[in-house]
């Protein structure tokens, strides 16, 4: 840790969150992201208007936890619908229902299931917006006016500037190297 | 960009997208039906209709809260009546809905791109009218959330045991599910909204629902596993939601009503009628605004296929009804055949085969399919047929039971058809509200439908 960095002003230095490259074509975006992704960068992200197959592993983004969150989310429902089921019928509120047993079990099984299935699309709804970070009104991002097509039409790459390997000049002429359609400065 | 958009078709089918479409033609052309378009004299004048539709349900529905069920046809023996008839039909319809977004997305169907959206808004209010009569059926409906499991001073427990709770939480959690599941697959939409509206206000509001969504291909991959994960949860889902309402009746001793069968025929049966309500909106919505590109004669052909599928499924059950009938030996179950020949209810009987099963046979002809006139009219036809099956199921063998003493007639009363032309009003003002404020086909789904949405992979990257 440098000691002299605490004296510079970080207003002096123009905060950047990034520098962003717009590209045409997914097929672009792509074989950017992989350069970038050569080229040593680690921190970057890549935004399309729908979703492209093997984007984000060019990007190198390989697990997403979603799965995950869903077979928790699925065991629990499973658990508490068999549960209290069980708890009604046989602890705390026993009925004599046609001289069935009180754990008569494959009459629950319709209720398990059912909020089995509640809960772990529940899970994944939920688990995708956190992971995500959603809801997020805000990100640097959209102060770019071109990122408005980024819904439509146009892709884009970002490096951003956290990346060890961030150089505004360097990175800026790396950028220009893929041959975007423009260069903007994300400001932070 | 304009490029060759050519779909790629091993045939000479129709195309899912005609050509000549870009990224930009697909988003201009859904989005601006939201954003720009005027709304129409013809739309004020079909909203004041159905709206007025949407006033007569509260007006009735506020009427028997005061005097109670009496004021409909229902009596003992049949005490359930259009009420159980309208909820089946009702939910039946909006499997189809499911179906078309999470069966066939399992199944890569990608022609169903065009059509998930305002199929799954379908469901939605399909689900929502057919909730709303096991509720007005109740007698105090105010005493709705009794049927919860909740701790309460009564000290008292529902009965899991009964296939009555078992539709609580299956209807419940079908609506539940298809409700985020159409959430979900709005977002992406909603943020193109956002991004494309003019108005502030109207900018805001598309912003907040679409939760700053961004595109990010993180964020696009967990997307795509949660979408995937959700239609493989909702694809049993479907099918558990019409096989526990079938148990409302196969678990009960009434002859007609206590058969194996019931679940499988129930559910085709929902798909088939489904299919029919899909079709009667998609072929004036399609005409209206303007959506020909994207929802194509291809659509509509497989739908007629879907249709006749399962409507000849629907008639095997039939024809097995009655072969059990005759088979058994069982004398109660021999009468129920005949009775729904010969009895009282006869006419309503012979009108439901000549709309189930007769009338689509013409869908084997192609010329059927692909014309748009008579596919409506066909699937107008089925829905008409669902209906009277329903209303067979649940009258015919109520009103004639195992004793003659106990046998009575039904005739529905002005409220019972007040409160099912009032819940029309409800689905329809939905559907209207629903195609002026949301994008009603989704938009980066058939994105991805264009070749050039087609990455090829394997590129070299030489350091």
């Amino acid at each position: 840790m440098s000691d002299i960095s605490v004296y510079e002003s970080p207003i002096a230095e123009a905060p950047s969150y990034g520098l962003m490259a717009e590209f045409d074509s997914a097929q672009e975006l792509v074989d950017a992201a992989h350069k970038a992704q050569a080229a040593g960068y680690k921190k970057i992200d890549a935004y399309s208007p729908f979703p492209i197959e093997g984007l984000a592993e060019a990007i190198g983004f390989h697990k997403d936890r979603v799965a995950l969150v869903v077979l928790i989310g699925g065991i629990i429902g499973g658990l508490t619908a068999y549960g209290l089921q069980y708890w009604v019928a046989v602890i705390t509120y026993p009925t004599n229902i046609g001289g069935r047993p009180y754990h008569s079990w494959p009459s629950f099984i319709v209720v398990t299931f059912e909020l089995t299935i509640l809960f772990a699309g529940l899970s994944a709804v939920i688990g995708m917006l956190a992971l995500n970070g959603l809801p997020m009104p805000y990100h640097p991002v959209f102060n770019v006016a071109e990122f408005s097509k980024a819904t439509e039409n146009k892709f884009f790459l970002v490096v951003f500037s956290s990346d060890p390997n961030y150089d505004p000049a360097d990175t800026r002429s790396f950028l220009s190297g893929l041959s975007p359609r423009m260069i903007a400065e994300v400001p932070s | 960009m304009a490029t060759n958009t050519q779909i790629p078709v091993a045939d000479r089918r129709a195309p899912v997208i005609e050509p000549g479409h870009t990224f930009s033609t697909i988003t201009a052309k859904i989005s601006n039906i939201v954003l720009s378009r005027p709304i129409s004299l013809g739309w004020i004048f079909g909203f004041l209709i159905v709206f007025g539709m949407l006033n007569m349900l509260a007006g009735v529905l506020g009427y028997l809260f005061l005097k109670g069920v009496g004021i409909w046809g229902i009596n003992i023996p049949v005490g359930w009546g259009f009420a159980i008839i309208n909820f089946v039909w009702w939910i039946g319809i909006g499997h189809a809905g499911t179906l078309i977004s999470a069966i066939l997305a399992l199944l890569r169907q990608t022609w169903r791109n065009s059509i998930n959206r305002f199929a799954e808004a379908m469901t939605l209010f399909a689900v929502m009218c057919a909730g709303t009569f096991p509720l007005a059926h109740m007698g105090r409906p105010w005493l709705f959330y009794w049927m919860f499991p909740y701790p309460n001073t009564m000290r008292y427990w529902p009965n899991f045991r009964s296939p009555l709770v078992w539709d609580v939480f299956a209807v419940s959690t079908y609506f539940t599910i298809s409700l985020v599941f159409w959430f979900v697959g709005l977002i992406p939409d909603l943020a193109t909204l956002r991004d494309r509206a003019e108005n502030p206000l109207v900018r805001g509001i598309y912003g907040l629902l679409a939760m700053g969504w961004r595109g990010s291909a993180r964020h696009w991959h967990r997307y795509e596993t949660a979408y995937l994960l959700l239609a493989g949860l909702a694809t049993p889902l479907v099918l558990s939601v019409h096989t526990v309402v079938s148990f409302d009746f196969a678990v009960g001793i009434v002859p007609g009503w206590h058969t194996t069968i019931f679940p499988p025929y129930f559910v085709a049966g929902a798909i088939y009628s489904g299919f029919a309500m899909v079709l009667c909106l998609a072929i004036p919505i399609r005409a209206i605004y303007g959506l020909k590109d994207f929802i194509t004669e291809r659509h509509l052909e497989i739908s007629a296929k879907v249709m006749l599928a399962t409507g000849l499924i629907v008639a095997y059950g039939y024809f097995m009804e009655g072969f059990m009938g005759w088979y058994s030996g069982n004398q109660f179950d021999s009468f129920l055949l005949w009775n729904r020949f010969h009895g009282p209810y006869k006419i309503s009987y012979l009108a439901l085969l000549f709309c189930n099963i007769a009338i689509p046979q013409v869908l084997w002809l192609k010329k059927f399919r692909v014309s748009t006139g008579w596919l409506w009219l066909i699937s107008f036809v089925v829905l008409v047929g669902m209906w009277l099956e329903r209303f067979i199921i649940i009258v015919v063998s109520l009103s004639r039971d195992f004793v003659t003493s106990s046998w009575g007639m039904y005739y529905p009363t002005k409220w019972d058809w007040m409160t099912f032309g009032g819940t029309i009003g409800l689905f329809l003002t939905g559907i209207w509200l629903f195609v002026r404020i949301l994008p009603m086909i989704s938009i980066f789904e058939l994105r991805t439908l264009l070749p050039e949405a087609h990455v090829h992979e394997a590129t070299e990257v030489k350091q």
